[in-house]
C-alpha cells in the first residue's frame, strides 16, 4: 500500500508542478526513472540580495515520503543564515523538520517556503549563526556579501 | 534482649492531630482476638510527653512555649499497639514515637489545628507517592506485603511502606502521626537501640520498587479517577493529565477555570460526538496518498482531518516504531495540534506496536513524574518511587536498592555514594576528571609562577624563568625575582632573600593543597580498585567454595558466609570510597575528628576482613567463625558511620539557604564544608 500510494502521490505532485510551475522556478527530475530526486532551478527573488542569481536545488524524497519530510539542499553556494555553508548546503527548518512535517504537506509548499526564506531569512532559527548575527546587526554588510556570493557562484550578470 | 525478633508495631490513629486538647477523640478500631493493650510510656524525665507537640528536652512545648495548656495535658494519648504476641508471635516491648530531629517552627497552625477539622493542607499535599501507594495496593497486594516484610530489605534497612506519608505531609506533626504505621525489621544487632528508637535509620529513605505492570496499573487508576471528575473519556483524560505533567490538582483547577483553553492547549480541541471508528465516504480522496478508490476505509479524529485508514496506520506506525513517539503524536492534518488518543491508536495499529506504544507511554509517565525514576542498571525494568525532592538533596542522600539488587542514588541516579551528598559527589567527580592523574604529574614536574600562579614546567637547563603568561622573571631554584640575582646569574645561592622565601611559602601552600587533594584521591581510588580486586578474589573463592564443600563435608549453606563477607566488603568499600571525597570537602573542626575516627574504624575492619579473604581455601573452613564476626563488625561500623554522618547532614536543613559554610551550621551540629556546595 505504502509505496504504491506514495508513487501515485509523487506522480500527482510532479504533474501539478511541471504543468504549472511556481513563479521563478524550473522543476525537473534529475533522472527520468527516479521520481525521488528532483532538480529545481530557483531564480533569486527580485529586490533581494540574491536577485539575478540562479540557484540549483536538489530535493530528495525519502522512501517513507510523504510520512517523512523531503530533504532540500542548495547545490549552488549561497550566503544565507538558513543554509549551511558547506558542500551539503542543507536547509532544515520549519516543515522540513521531521517533527513538524505532516504527511499532507506538499512539495509545492516546501519550495514556496524556500523562496520566501530567500526574501526574508529567518535569523531566529539559523543554521549559520554568524551569518544570522550579521543579518540582525549589520544588514548592509550582510547584503553586500550575499550579493557578492550571488555574483560569484550563481551566475548573476 | 529481644535480639533477633522482628518487632512489629502498628499504631492506628484514625483522627487527625488535635494537639494538646484534653478531649481528643481517638478512635482505634481493630478486630483482634484479645483486647489491645494500651500503653503509657514515661520519658527519661518521668513525664509523659505530648504525642503531638513533641516537647523539647526541657519538657516545653515548642509550639506554645508560653502557654501551659500543653504541659497540663501532657499525657500521651493512648496508642494501639499490636504486638507480635497478638499475632501469635513472641512478645517484644512497645515503642515510643520517634522524635523528629528536625527543628520545629513555632507555627500558628499547631494551635489552629485544635479544631475538629484537619488542616486543609493535608488534602492538597497528598503527593503522587502516597496516591501511588494507595492505588497500587489493591492491584498488587502480594508484592506490597512481601516488600514491606521482606527481610532482604533489612540490609539496606528500608521498611518500604513507611514514610511515603511523611514526605506527603512534609512538615510539622503530621509526619509523626502518619508514620505511626510502621513495620520495623530488626537487623539482628543494635537491638537495644532499636527498641528505643524504632523506624528507619537516619541515612535511609523510604521508597518503593515498581514493576512496569504496577506502574501501568497505577497510571490507569489515576486516569480513571480524574476521568470521573472531569467527565471526559479516559483516553482524553490521559492526554490532559500528560499535558499537566500528572499534576491532578493543577489540571482539575485549570480545567474548572477554563475548560476550552485547557482542552485546546493539551491538543484535544472542541468536542463532537462518537467514539473513533472507520468510515467509508463517497468521493473521498486521501490527501496523503491521493487514493480515491470506492469503499475505502477512512479515519478521522474529532478534529475532522480525514485520511484513508492505510495512511493513518502507516503514519502512526512510523511515529511509534521509528520515532519512539507515544504521548505527543499529533493528528496528521496540516497544522493540527490535536493529540492522537490511545483509543484511536488501538484501533489503528498492530498488536506488537500497541505493546510498544504502551511501553512508551509508561516511559513518558515515569519521566514526567518527579517521584519516579527508572533503575539505571542495564536491562533492569523496574522503576523506583521515592519522595525525596531535589531541594532536599543537600541534606539527604537517598540511596535506594532496586529489586535487581542495584544500589543507586535516587537524587542523581549514580551508584550508591553514601555518605556524600549529590552536590559534593558531582563536584568531586568533576574535580577528579580534570585532576587526578594530571595532578600527580604536575606535583612531580612543575612549579607555579610566583606572580600569576600559572603552572610552569621547566624545559631547559637555565634557571632564569620568564612566565609566558605574565612575563614575570624569576629564578627556578629560589623562586625569587630574577633582578635580585645581580651578577650571579645562572647560579642561585641566595636562599635568604625575602622575595624568594615569600614565593616559596606561596609555592608550598599551593603544593600543600595539591598534596591534600592527592591524599584523599589516592584513598578514594584505592578503595575503588580494592573493591574490584575483592570481587575478583571472591569469584575465585566461589570456585573454592565448591571444593570446600566436597573436601570438608560442609553443606552449601555452611559456606555461604563467604558470600556475606564479600557483599559486606563491596558495600563497605563503596562507602569508604565516598568518605574520602566527603572528607576532602569537610572543614576542619572537632566534628571532623569524629568523622575520621569512624572512617578509621571502618577502614580497619574492612582491611582485616579483606586480608582474611586472601587466605587459601583450605584454611577458610577454620576461619569461618572469625570471618563471620568480622563481617558483622564491618557492617556495624558502616551503619554507625552512615548514621552519624546522615544525622549531621540533616541538621543543615534549617540553614538551607546558606548551606555548607555558615557558622550557623556548625552551631546546629551540622557539617561544615570548606567549599560552597550549593554552587
Amino acid at each position: 500500500m505504502a509505496t504504491a500510494g506514495a508513487n501515485k502521490r509523487i506522480a500527482k505532485e510532479l504533474n501539478e508542478i511541471t504543468r504549472e510551475p511556481p513563479s521563478g522556478m524550473k522543476v525537473r527530475l534529475v533522472d527520468e526513472s527516479n521520481v525521488h530526486k528532483w532538480e529545481i532551478i530557483m531564480d533569486g527573488p527580485a529586490s533581494s540580495p540574491y536577485e539575478g542569481g540562479h540557484f540549483k536545488l536538489l530535493l530528495t524524497l525519502p522512501i517513507e515520503y510523504p510520512f517523512k519530510p523531503p530533504i532540500l539542499s542548495f547545490q549552488t553556494k549561497i550566503y544565507h543564515p538558513n543554509v549551511s555553508n558547506d558542500d551539503k548546503g542543507s536547509m532544515c527548518l520549519g516543515m522540513l523538520r521531521s517533527d513538524e512535517w505532516k504527511p499532507p504537506n506538499k512539495i509545492l509548499a516546501v519550495l514556496n517556503m524556500a523562496r520566501n526564506l530567500l526574501v526574508e531569512p529567518n535569523a531566529e532559527d539559523a543554521i549559520e549563526t554568524s551569518i544570522a548575527e550579521q543579518y540582525r546587526g549589520d544588514r548592509k554588510a550582510f547584503e553586500k556579501t550575499a550579493k557578492e556570493w550571488t555574483k560569484k557562484y550563481a551566475n548573476a550578470k | 534482649m529481644f535480639s533477633g525478633y522482628t518487632q512489629l508495631s502498628i499504631r492506628i490513629l484514625t483522627s487527625l492531630p488535635l494537639p494538646c486538647s484534653p478531649s481528643v477523640p481517638l478512635v482505634a478500631t481493630v478486630n483482634l482476638p484479645t483486647p489491645p493493650p494500651y500503653t503509657r510510656q514515661p520519658t527519661e524525665t518521668g513525664l509523659t510527653p505530648c504525642l503531638y507537640c513533641q516537647p523539647s528536652r526541657q519538657n516545653r512545648c515548642l509550639a506554645h512555649p508560653a502557654t501551659t495548656t500543653c504541659n497540663q495535658q501532657r499525657e500521651r494519648l493512648p496508642v494501639l499497639v499490636i504486638l507480635r504476641r497478638d499475632l501469635g508471635l513472641p512478645p517484644v516491648s512497645t515503642t515510643l514515637p520517634r522524635r523528629s530531629s528536625r527543628k520545629r517552627k513555632p507555627s500558628s497552625d499547631h494551635s489552629a489545628s485544635t479544631g475538629v477539622n484537619p488542616p486543609p493542607r493535608k488534602k492538597v499535599d497528598v503527593s503522587g507517592a502516597q496516591r501511588l501507594k494507595k492505588a497500587a495496593l489493591p492491584a498488587t497486594p502480594t508484592t506490597l506485603g512481601s516488600t514491606a516484610m521482606d527481610s532482604d530489605d533489612e540490609f539496606s534497612g528500608h521498611s518500604s511502606m513507611e514514610g511515603f506519608e511523611e514526605d506527603a505531609f512534609d512538615s510539622d506533626m503530621s509526619d509523626e502521626l502518619v508514620s505511626d504505621m510502621e513495620v520495623d525489621a530488626d537487623a539482628g544487632f543494635d537491638s537495644q537501640d532499636k527498641i528505643i528508637k524504632p523506624g528507619r535509620k537516619a541515612y535511609e529513605v523510604d521508597y518503593r520498587v515498581y514493576s512496569p505492570a504496577e506502574i501501568r496499573a497505577y497510571q490507569n487508576d489515576q486516569i480513571n479517577d480524574v476521568s470521573r471528575i472531569l467527565e471526559q473519556p479516559p483516553e482524553a483524560t490521559a492526554i490532559l493529565l500528560r499535558h499537566a505533567r500528572w499534576s491532578k490538582e493543577r489540571l482539575i483547577e485549570s480545567y474548572m477555570d477554563n475548560q476550552e483553553q485547557v482542552l485546546e492547549e493539551s491538543g484535544l480541541g472542541e468536542d463532537s460526538a462518537g467514539p473513533p471508528r472507520f468510515q467509508q465516504i463517497k468521493g473521498f480522496v486521501c490527501e496523503i496518498c491521493c487514493e480515491d478508490e470506492e469503499g475505502m476505509d477512512t479515519f478521522a479524529m474529532k478534529c475532522g482531518h480525514r485520511f484513508c485508514a492505510n495512511c493513518y496506520k502507516q503514519y502512526l506506525a512510523q511515529k511509534v516504531k521509528d520515532e519512539g513517539e507515544a504521548a505527543h503524536i499529533k493528528c496528521p492534518g496540516d497544522g493540527c495540534n490535536r493529540i492522537v488518543d490511545s483509543k484511536s491508536v488501538d484501533l489503528l495499529v498492530s498488536t506488537d506496536l500497541k505493546d510498544r506504544y504502551q511501553t512508551l507511554l509508561i516511559r513518558t509517565y515515569v519521566d514526567d513524574k518527579e517521584n519516579l525514576k527508572w533503575c539505571p542498571a542495564p536491562n533492569c525494568e523496574y522503576a523506583i518511587d521515592c519522595g525525596v525532592k531535589p531541594r532536599e538533596l543537600a541534606t539527604v542522600v537517598p540511596t535506594v536498592r532496586c529489586k535487581c539488587s542495584h544500589d543507586w542514588c535516587f537524587g542523581c541516579t549514580l551508584n550508591d555514594h553514601q555518605p556524600a551528598p549529590c552536590r559534593l559527589v558531582r563536584k568531586w567527580l568533576k574535580k577528579c576528571e580534570d585532576d587526578s592523574e594530571t595532578a600527580n604529574w604536575i606535583s612531580a614536574h612543575t612549579k607555579e609562577c610566583p606572580k600569576c600562579q600559572s603552572t610552569i614546567e621547566k624545559n631547559g637547563g637555565c634557571n632564569h624563568m620568564t612566565c609566558r603568561k605574565c612575563r614575570h622573571e624569576f629564578c627556578w631554584m629560589c623562586m625569587g625575582h630574577w633582578q635580585e640575582h645581580g651578577n650571579s646569574w645562572y647560579n642561585c645561592n641566595r636562599y635568604e632573600e625575602k622575595s624568594g622565601s615569600e614565593a616559596r611559602d606561596a609555592q608550598a601552600k599551593s603544593r600543600q593543597s595539591l598534596e591534600r587533594y592527592l591524599h584523599y584521591y589516592n584513598r578514594y581510588a584505592n578503595h575503588e580498585q580494592s573493591a574490584r580486586l575483592d570481587k575478583d578474589i571472591y569469584l575465585k573463592t566461589e570456585k573454592k567454595m565448591t571444593q570446600l564443600q566436597s573436601s570438608s563435608g560442609m553443606s552449601w549453606i555452611e559456606v555461604q558466609f563467604l558470600e556475606g563477607a564479600s557483599q559486606a566488603l563491596q558495600q563497605c568499600r563503596q562507602t569508604l570510597k565516598w568518605t574520602y571525597a566527603f572528607a576532602y570537602y569537610l572543614a576542619r573542626n572537632n566534628q571532623t575528628e569524629i568523622f575520621e575516627d569512624n572512617q578509621k574504624d571502618l577502614e580497619m575492619a574492612v582491611e582485616n576482613l579483606s586480608e582474611m579473604f586472601e587466605k587459601p581455601a583450605d584454611q577458610l573452613k577454620d576461619l569461618k567463625g572469625d570471618m563471620m564476626d568480622k563481617t558483622s563488625y564491618c557492617n556495624k561500623r558502616r551503619i554507625i558511620l552512615l548514621e552519624v554522618t546522615a544525622e549531621r547532614l540533616k541538621q543543615g536543613e534549617s540553614h538551607r539557604s546558606d548551606f555548607g559554610t555558615s557558622e550557623a551550621n556548625s552551631r546546629a551540629g551540622a557539617w561544615e564544608f570548606n567549599t560552597d556546595l550549593s554552587a
